[in-house]
């Protein structure tokens, strides 16, 4: 592993993140939407067979919805390096392609996991309540590897396609699904069998599963189930992602 | 020594060759030139020699070590300042170059060292905390020059260094190139499609056509192939037979040809001739009007060898054909 290669491409995201102020404010418009409409609006009408109120049950749904949503579209990143030509000059360098695969992650990880900062903060303010226990910095962790899983994700999907169109099309193919089919919005009980194995397939019920127990004290699962299937998870994006990295055109 | 050796390189896209069978070989410390028109498959061999394509054929060794099993070590012995644009923008120039150095595994205080002393050698030490967005062509050209040059590379390709510049930047990136050259004794492999850059520039130069290497050869011999300089004297039109028949049958004429009140001898080393053909002529009471000698450039070379101009081989295809048609006939 070449430290070094990982370190300038954190510094090289940090950097980039701390000038875009503008993207910074519009990555955390939607989360606040979905606070304010489906969290407060909606949740007003919304009584839970699980117990609690529906807003606090949605806002670790909708820290998982904004990770997963920036965390692909970091993948773009990929793309716009092959378009200013700086992959080139990445890839010439005598580092090896994983290093670079796991500086991304670093990099976009450390800006999507600040941003989810910001929306709990938010979130805290409108009325949200963090269970008092040590037991909440786990949700660090949660955000880390909710991160790494769908980062990876992105970069597959910056490696194998060149077009800015086509990796927007293709995106929201993922997050869409990954969104509305996991337990996000909604606990996975309230549907039908065969739809509620859908959801356990998909990473993001686990790792929102693990805010909640994190966050509230209540999930689904036991904790050490959902952490287990996000390293799973996060190892096997990890790896699909320095393959296809590996192969990707310099353009 | 051989720095670089390439033997029978070759790359396919689908049915296209874009390279074609390549050998060559560079020596430590030359300025070697790749010149063709654009397409050519110039670019390609670069890709290839610098790691970031793989060959489909043939191999090359790249400061001694194997392109394809030892892709690692070349990339730390090679530099490279690419065709297009390679910076990222929304940094510094002075950061383009911080992590330049910190890929190459530079420690810090070599590495401030080393770019001040490149920035100053490119002349950008005021502009080196301005976001590279906000650089002109010729700036960031020469930012990336200077990014190539932070870790000491055995072998810095450059792919076509000054395409899109003005002339005047230009001149001055050209000689930054030969500077450096001179200075460091670094090995320089360029590709260019201006014939005066290669001809300024490089010790050797290869002619690559339709990815094959057509012709190699140093830029004065490759014009020398040609027949040498064509010294061409007017004279009046009615003494054009008895011109002809003088210089016809002398040894060092290698080819003569008259059309209305000129006549073109073409000879090796056309200055000491000329003395020769004013003295030849007053002998025999010919009269002459004016001597100008003509050296052939090496885009006479690369007609020569391809039947076409470097820009004409850009053009589409229906004019191509008919100035390379023309261009035959003429020869």
């Amino acid at each position: 592993m070449d430290t070094n290669a990982i370190y300038v491409m954190w510094l090289r995201d940090m950097k980039r993140f701390l000038r875009a102020k503008s993207r910074i404010i519009g990555m955390l418009m939607m989360p606040l939407f979905f606070l304010l409409g489906l969290g407060l609006g909606l949740g007003g009408l919304i009584h839970l067979s699980t117990g609690g109120t529906y807003f606090n049950f949605i806002v670790p749904g909708i820290v998982g919805m904004s990770l997963l949503f920036t965390s692909i579209f970091t993948g773009s990143a990929v793309l716009w390096d092959r378009q200013f030509g700086f992959l080139k000059e990445i890839l010439v360098t005598p580092n090896s392609r994983a290093s670079i695969v796991i500086g991304r992650i670093a990099g976009g990880g450390t800006t999507v996991v600040m941003q989810s900062f910001i929306v709990i903060a938010i979130s805290m303010l409108i009325g949200f309540q963090i269970n008092p226990s040590p037991i909440a910095l786990l949700a660090v962790v949660f955000m880390i590897l909710i991160a790494t899983t769908f980062i990876s994700l992105g970069l597959t999907l910056g490696s194998m396609i060149s077009d800015f169109q086509g990796f927007q099309l293709v995106t929201s193919f993922f997050t869409m699904p990954l969104f509305f089919l996991s337990n996000s919005l909604f606990p996975a009980s309230s549907l039908p069998s065969y739809v509620q194995d859908i959801l356990f397939l998909n990473p993001l019920t686990y790792g929102v599963d693990g805010l909640r127990i994190a966050l509230l004290g209540t999930g689904t699962f036991p904790i050490w189930v959902d952490l287990i299937a996000m390293l799973i998870s996060s190892a096997i994006m990890i790896s699909i992602a320095v393959y296809a990295f590996n192969r990707t055109d310099v353009g | 020594m051989a720095i670089i050796d390439v033997d029978r390189l070759s790359k396919s896209f689908d049915k296209l060759k874009a390279v074609d069978g390549v050998s060559f070989k560079v020596n430590e410390g030359e300025v070697f030139g790749l010149l063709g028109p654009n397409g050519a498959g110039k670019t390609t061999t670069i890709k290839m020699l610098t790691t970031l394509l793989p060959q489909t054929s043939g191999n090359a060794k790249v400061a001694g070590y194997d392109i394809r099993k030892q892709q690692n070590e070349i990339r730390k012995n090679i530099g490279i300042i690419f065709q297009d644009p390679s910076l990222d923008e929304d940094l510094t120039g002075r950061e383009n170059l911080e992590f330049h150095a910190i890929l190459y595994n530079i420690g810090r205080e070599r590495r401030d060292a080393k770019i001040a002393e490149v920035l100053k050698l490119v002349e950008l030490e005021d502009k080196a905390d301005t976001l590279v967005r906000f650089y002109s062509g010729g700036m960031k050209r020469r930012l990336e020059i200077g990014r190539g040059l932070i870790h000491e590379p055995k072998v810095l390709f450059l792919d076509e260094p000054t395409v899109g510049l003005d002339p005047q930047t230009r001149r001055h990136i050209w000689d930054y190139i030969r500077r450096l050259n001179e200075t460091s004794g670094t090995t320089l492999i360029l590709t260019t499609h201006y014939i005066e850059e290669a001809d300024y520039l490089c010790g050797r130069v290869a002619f690559v056509d339709h990815g094959k290497i057509v012709a190699l050869d140093t830029p004065s011999a490759l014009k020398n192939k040609l027949g040498g300089d064509v010294v061409s004297i007017q004279i009046n039109a009615e003494d054009r037979k008895k011109f002809s028949q003088l210089f016809k049958g002398l040894k060092w004429v290698k080819r003569l040809s008259a059309h209305e009140d000129f006549i073109d001898i073409n000879v090796e080393e056309g200055e000491r001739r000329i003395p020769e053909v004013m003295v030849l002529a007053s002998k025999h009471g010919l009269k002459i009007l004016s001597v100008s000698l003509h050296k052939p450039s090496l885009e006479d070379v690369f007609i020569h060898y391809t039947g076409k101009t470097i820009r004409e081989e850009e053009g589409n295809s229906f004019v191509q054909h008919m100035r390379a048609m023309r261009n035959r006939r003429n020869r």
